[in-house]
């Protein structure tokens, strides 16, 4: 099976019923996307599928019909972290850090989506992103600061 | 045996040895110098400066022993050495290192201490002193009990220090000029004439001489990194790249990975299996039956996720673990215990006369209980282990190296010489990497597969089936009031033994006597009472349990701040003011007046349905206080703001010490509001997060955070936050509604929204 992530083209040999993220962590050692709970209540697994935010516990790889993986170590422009990442950085929001590449990369997606999110669409947008220690606070904040480098880029 | 005053003393000398090319610095251990971890693989023109320093010409490595779990450890251990040595720790490597003897904690055992932590008097200091030499003898390597930097606060600034004047001394040799010439500056020895030298230049020079252990460490007016705000955590870009390595993400060349289903029931048998239809599973290697830690079928397979699924698919006859089978049964055993001569445990507080005040007065009497707690780091337990003939590597994240490596050599047959334990980042823990059943069944899968590493990781369902959980307990509380003031308390908790549980299975060694976690958090609070009287009752013992983010002041702090409440209620006292008159540590006082400053408090009603909670409690040295306003909403009760104040002596990292405390904050409310584990047939019904869910984005109030430094000493702040916020909630939720919550979690009385 073949699946490109982050640009690069790869080819593995699993069956189709493997759940992405499996994929990416133990086949071709990406381990950015975290192993939560593989039922789609953490989030900490969370990928871009052709730009959108996707639980990569729950997507076969034999569904993944040729859509375009990014991870959080393809999030970043090869010079400059992404407006998300800087602002997670400035208010030094990962404690653990563990769910934090999910969390970055539903924000970043977010923000594609709603440029311009009040408290409430934050709420929203990641309710579904659990963390443990209870960064959600700077998470709030941070998101709030990303939009505003991307509205100024 | 040397006199207190000696041992305390030298807990905190450096000695030094001579070793080939070079020159090491190790703690010593009461009349005996420790060996040097780092002497074994030093190279020709290496420097080992103390065990937390290592400088070769390649570059400077900081060695930062307490294990990270998220409370940013690495990084003020790391900040620590930096600030006397005078580098960029993020020009360093930094490391765990290996563990050693010679990196025991000396505090995490002050807080089972029988004095309060307010009482600072010289016969307190003596005691305290005393039980910080204890973990030296016992090779007690061991990070919790927020005791990491009152533990490292003086060791590592002093290893950097004479670090720093060693190197100096060399440049000075050098030169020929005098040290005292001489500064420092970003990894550089300045010259008179301001030419640079780079400690990495100096370190074979260092290794030839003399160390300098007679150093002064700087006036914190000095500093350059501690205690400044926006102080960037070591590993924070890392942890927003995804380039940080936790253990779960190690891989090794040739490695094989596992999963396990063992007895939820914990110390059950393994009856029988049937693996047929597992072994058939695609990428499975093999199927064993693994007797080591918790009894249990491992697969090994070629990758986790086929591992996890033809784990699944093993059928198990399990058999009964030593324990009653349902929470039901649990709970009739906590009660059963109360306030009986045979059950009692430990009285620690017993002021004035309860007894006479109870029978005279009318009693208010009320009934609390909390459940069993998981700990559900959002990392599940791995580990990965390699055995050869000759050695065995253990590669996992946690809190309890040396009790890893001596266990592990139990069970390979090896001597712990032998065993390396590589401690990996660790993805959350909350006390859950205490524990080492995983490492003990990845040590015993791998030595079924000799040569080949192995990466043992459970399931979510099986972390959560086999956490340890925080114990269940009860309390029954009676007070009476008078003329407006409270006037008794008498707290009875009954809680199956929690300390001896843990220590138990990491040592097999029963810890005899009472355990002081059954009223941790109540018995050791600064107020005044005229009748006040705290009592432990020891429960038989239900399912194995552990340490649980604040221990037993988890609870306790739950029981003691809400009953307190609730007979200030009974006063008709502000509560506040109540709590500010009984209160009599001056710190403490201080920390509640400035929560009420913050809040604006003018009492418990906000009107329109709204209301707000004081709480308070004193844990693991740090006076901390909490107020929560909530609304009555027609979908629920609704968090709109918590205010948060703590005394910590001095802080260090003020951001991540603010970080510390909102998010134990959250961490507490999370399990208060909607997180309990329920037991049927031996095993805990919650397996995942859909059934054990967190607070999430949407149901976190707005938080503001202020740190006091009027305690004296040093305090760590990974627990403190965790005690005041259910009673916090609770209190608000009484004053907006009325409704008295005296059980968690609090969604089985009131909704949410």
């Amino acid at each position: 099976m073949r699946l490109t992530v982050n640009g690069t083209e790869y080819e593995v040999d699993v069956t189709p019923d493997m759940p992405l993220l499996w994929v990416l962590r133990d086949e071709l050692n990406i381990t950015g996307p975290k192993y939560g709970c593989g039922i789609a209540q953490c989030g900490a697994c969370t990928v871009h599928v052709d730009g959108l935010a996707v639980r990569s516990c729950q997507l076969a790889i034999g569904d993944l019909a040729g859509g375009e993986v990014t991870t959080i170590e393809g999030l970043a422009q090869p010079n400059s972290l992404h407006a998300v990442q800087e602002a997670w950085i400035e208010h030094q929001v990962a404690q653990c850090g563990y769910c934090q590449s999910g969390q970055i990369m539903q924000a970043a997606s977010f923000l594609d989506l709603n440029p311009t999110p009040t408290d409430e669409d934050i709420d929203t947008a990641m309710s579904a992103n659990l963390c443990r220690c209870g960064t959600y606070p700077r998470i709030r904040a941070a998101i709030h600061a990303a939009a505003k480098k991307l509205q100024e880029a | 045996m040397p006199s207190v005053g000696k041992i305390a003393r030298r807990t905190f000398l450096i000695g030094s040895a001579a070793i080939a090319g070079g020159v090491a610095f190790g703690a010593y251990l009461v009349n005996r110098p420790i060996p040097n971890p780092l002497l074994d693989d030093l190279g020709e023109g290496e420097a080992a400066i103390t065990p937390f320093v290592k400088i070769t010409s390649d570059g400077v490595t900081l060695i930062t022993p307490r294990a990270d779990k998220g409370q940013g450890s690495y990084s003020i251990q790391a900040y620590l050495i930096a600030e006397e040595l005078d580098i960029d720790p993020n020009e360093t490597t930094r490391t765990p290192g290996l563990p050693d003897q010679a990196y025991y904690n000396s505090e995490v055992a002050t807080e089972g201490s029988p004095l309060p932590a307010y009482d600072e008097s010289a016969a307190a200091e003596t005691i305290r002193s005393v039980l910080r030499v204890v973990p030296k003898l016992f090779s007690v390597q061991i990070t919790g009990g927020s005791s990491t930097v009152p533990d490292m606060y003086e060791k590592l600034r002093n290893a950097g220090a004479v670090a720093r004047e060693t190197l100096k001394e060399a440049a000075a040799q050098r030169l020929g000029v005098a040290r005292a010439d001489l500064s420092t500056q970003d990894g550089h020895v300045i010259a008179p004439d301001g030419a640079k030298i780079a400690y990495t230049d100096l370190a074979a020079d260092a290794a030839g001489i003399a160390p300098i252990t007679d150093v002064t460490l700087r006036d914190p007016k000095e500093w350059r990194y501690l205690g400044k705000a926006g102080l960037p955590r070591t590993d924070m870009e890392a942890k927003c790249t995804g380039a940080e390595k936790y253990g779960i993400d190690l891989a090794l060349d040739g490695m094989l990975f596992a999963s396990i289903c063992a007895n939820p029931g914990i110390g059950g048998a393994l009856e029988s299996f049937d693996a047929s239809e597992a072994e058939t599973m695609p990428g499975v290697k093999r199927v064993l039956e693994v007797k080591a830690g918790n009894p249990g079928v491992a697969v090994i397979a070629t990758n986790t996720w086929y591992a996890m699924q033809a784990a699944n698919a093993v059928v198990c006859n399990w058999g009964a673990p030593n324990y009653p089978a349902t929470s039901a049964e649990m709970f009739d055993l906590l009660e059963a215990a109360v306030d009986t001569k045979d059950a009692y445990d430990l009285r620690q507080r017993n002021d004035g006369d309860v007894e006479a005040a109870l029978s005279e007065g009318e009693v208010f009497e009320a009934q609390y209980r909390i459940p069993f707690l998981a700990h559900a780091p959002m990392e599940p337990m791995n580990a990965v282990v390699q055995v050869t003939d000759d050695r065995v590597d253990i590669w996992t994240g946690t809190q309890i190296p040396l009790f890893i490596r001596d266990r592990a050599a139990l069970i390979s047959g090896m001597d712990a010489e032998q065993v390396f334990v590589h401690v990996q980042p660790i993805g959350g823990s909350f006390g859950h990497k205490l524990e080492m059943t995983h490492v003990e069944q990845a040590v015993e899968i791998a030595m079924a597969e000799k040569g080949t590493p192995i990466k043992l990781t459970w399931s979510r369902e099986e972390d959560m089936t086999h956490d340890y959980p925080r114990p269940a307990s009860v309390m029954h509380g009676r007070g009476i009031v008078k003329d407006g003031r409270v006037d008794t308390v008498d707290i009875s908790v009954s809680q199956q033994a929690m300390a001896p549980s843990w220590f138990g299975r990491l040592t097999g060694m029963r810890i005899p006597g009472p355990d002081p976690t059954i009223t941790t958090g109540s018995w050791d609070q600064p107020f005044a009472i005229p009748n006040y009287r705290v009592t432990g009752y020891r429960a038989p013992d239900l399912a194995p349990v552990s340490s649980w983010r604040s221990v037993g002041a988890s609870g306790n702090g739950f029981y003691h701040d809400t009953f307190l409440d609730e007979l200030i209620h009974k006063a008709g006292a502000d509560p506040l003011e109540e709590r500010l008159r009984l209160c009599m540590h001056a710190p403490s006082r201080k920390v509640l007046e400035t929560v009420g400053e913050m809040s604006g408090w003018d009492g418990p009603s906000l009107g329109d349905g709204r209301g707000r909670g004081v709480a308070f409690c004193l844990s693991f040295g740090v006076p901390t206080a909490q107020v929560i306003e909530v609304t009555n909403t027609e979908f629920g009760i609704r968090l709109d703001k918590a205010y948060i104040v703590a005394d910590v002596g001095r802080v260090l990292d003020p951001g991540n010490a603010e970080a510390q405390l909102f998010g134990g904050l959250i961490y507490a409310l999370s399990h208060a509001i909607n997180s309990e584990l329920t037991y049927e047939d031996y095993a805990p019904l919650q397996t995942n997060y859909h059934d054990y869910e967190g607070l999430r984005l949407y149901q976190t109030p707005e938080i503001e955070v202020k740190i006091l430094e009027n305690m004296p000493g040093i305090r760590g702040i990974g627990e403190p936050g965790v005690p005041p916020a259910a009673p916090a909630l609770g209190n608000a939720i009484f004053a907006a509604t009325g409704q008295r919550l005296r059980e968690m979690p609090f969604n089985k009385h009131i909704g949410f929204v």
